[in-house]
């Protein structure tokens, strides 16, 4: 079968590849580009742990071909920190507030909470519970990673934070 | 799970896509979003040698209104279903529908024209779009031609289209101003697929249902138009008895599968239960 040449751009880098059609997104990233950071979870599109943020759309690597993010934009964990390495307000939430503990599902969260935060800069627990109902965690239980996302929805607005109820 | 091969194709028009799909035979998909089509290739119970991806052909996408019609094509995507103003205000039963499918990072990439041209009985745009009584406009190497939503679907994954046609678009008849709907769905989890599904359409005045249309989801092989249940809400005021005899006469046309979801007999009354639940809040926005 014929490879396609591809060329998007990852975390800033504009990165040029041939790819056979029937590679996976996720394998390209984690396995041509070295970016490990998005995980295979349950590999059917359920789990979310492949979230990368596409073209400011949140898309589960693991059902997306590489050819089809050709020309986009992607932005995985490795490119969320801020440019001098400190973290960002949602890394930094996630800390505070303990919201991971095995952290597999971790990056896929993350990823997902960006994209809710750019969309609704100011969301309700109900409405961060819906924003990640693509994403499945097997250690919190949710708690902390809903107080995770307020955290880091407090910090980019500068408003006081406010914990959910538990 | 690694899909096998296949050969790319990223067709720039519609009708580049038509020749394509005629020149490469049955052993060509098309892509849209992908989000039915990736699984089953992964799983190997699709090995198509040709993927035609649709994504690149800019006017399958957006939505319109021409005059009392709107039109949305078909590569538009669940999201932006959701987030468009025009249809929150002449057809909302759509957003409201969209939002109970799959979860958000599909609704990104699953596509309105996907849902309703892959057949799967699972889908819920199908059902809503026999309420609404829409028109798919298909594109084919014949041409185009219109089939209305309540001739498309024949069985399971089976549908009228034929090998090498391209759901281009949906027209909808706007419904009054003032009418009332519903979406209801019962489904085990996010990303589910519906137990059992009502779409709900009413107008009232002076207290009177003065037109119904209802369609069920994941009930048979195929989404059902419950015209009997419909008929028996016209001229009643929505009473006890009316609702009764409507729920009764959804019943009895579905034809489910006893499976995970619940055996058959369940699902049947879980039918019923959506009916009533979608008339109950359909007749509390309707006006009139």
């Amino acid at each position: 079968m014929t490879k396609s040449h591809i060329e998007l751009t990852i975390n800033g880098k504009k990165v040029e590849a041939l790819v056979e059609p029937r590679t996976l997104l996720i394998h390209f990233l984690r396995e041509q580009q070295n970016l490990t950071g998005a995980h295979i979870g349950c590999d059917t599109g359920h789990c979310g742990a492949c979230t990368v943020d596409m073209d400011d759309m949140s898309v589960k690597s693991c059902m997306t071909f590489a050819v089809q993010a050709h020309g986009t934009e992607i932005t995985t964990i490795e490119g969320v920190a801020h440019a001098d390495g400190t973290l960002s307000a949602l890394q930094e939430g996630f800390r505070m507030m303990h919201g991971l503990q095995c952290g597999f599902c971790t990056p896929g969260m993350i990823l997902r909470a960006h994209r809710l935060l750019q969309e609704n800069p100011t969301p309700t627990e109900d409405e961060i519970r819906h924003g990640i109902s693509g994403n499945l965690c097997r250690c919190t239980g949710y708690v902390n990673i809903v107080k995770s996302i307020q955290y880091a929805a407090a910090k980019i607005n500068g408003t006081p934070f406010q914990e959910a109820a538990e | 799970m690694i899909p096998g091969t296949f050969d790319y194709h990223r067709p720039a028009t519609i009708e580049d896509a038509v020749a394509l799909l005629s020149r490469l035979g049955e052993d060509a998909n098309i892509l849209a979003g992908g989000h039915s089509l990736i699984p089953l290739m992964k799983t190997r119970l699709a090995s198509p040698d040709h993927l035609v991806d649709l994504s690149g052909i800019g006017n399958l996408k957006g939505i319109k209104v021409e005059g009392d019609t709107l039109i949305i094509g078909a590569m538009t995507t669940q999201f932006e279903l959701i987030a468009s103003e025009a249809l929150e205000r002449h057809v909302p039963i759509i957003a409201e529908t969209s939002r109970l499918i799959a979860d958000p990072q599909i609704r990104y990439k699953g596509t309105f024209g996907g849902n309703l041209a892959n057949g799967d009985p699972g889908n819920d745009m199908p059902a809503l779009m026999l309420c609404l009584g829409a028109t798919y406009s298909v594109t084919g190497p014949e041409g185009s031609r219109q089939i209305a939503a309540r001739d498309f679907y024949q069985g399971a994954y089976f549908t009228s289209l034929e090998h090498g046609e391209i759901l281009t678009s949906v027209s909808i008849p706007i419904p009054a101003a003032g009418h009332g709907y519903a979406y209801e769905k019962l489904k085990r989890k996010v990303g589910d697929y519906a137990t059992a599904a009502a779409a709900v359409v009413i107008t009232m005045a002076d207290g009177k249902c003065t037109s119904a249309s209802i369609g069920l989801t994941n009930v048979s092989d195929t989404p059902l138009l419950a015209s009997g249940a419909a008929a028996a809400l016209v001229g009643t005021s929505l009473d006890r008895t009316s609702v009764d005899a409507a729920v009764l006469a959804a019943e009895v046309i579905t034809s489910p599968a006893s499976d995970m979801r619940g055996p058959a007999a369940y699902r049947t009354k879980m039918a019923g239960v959506m009916v009533r639940r979608a008339l109950e809040r359909a007749q509390s926005r309707a006006k009139g």
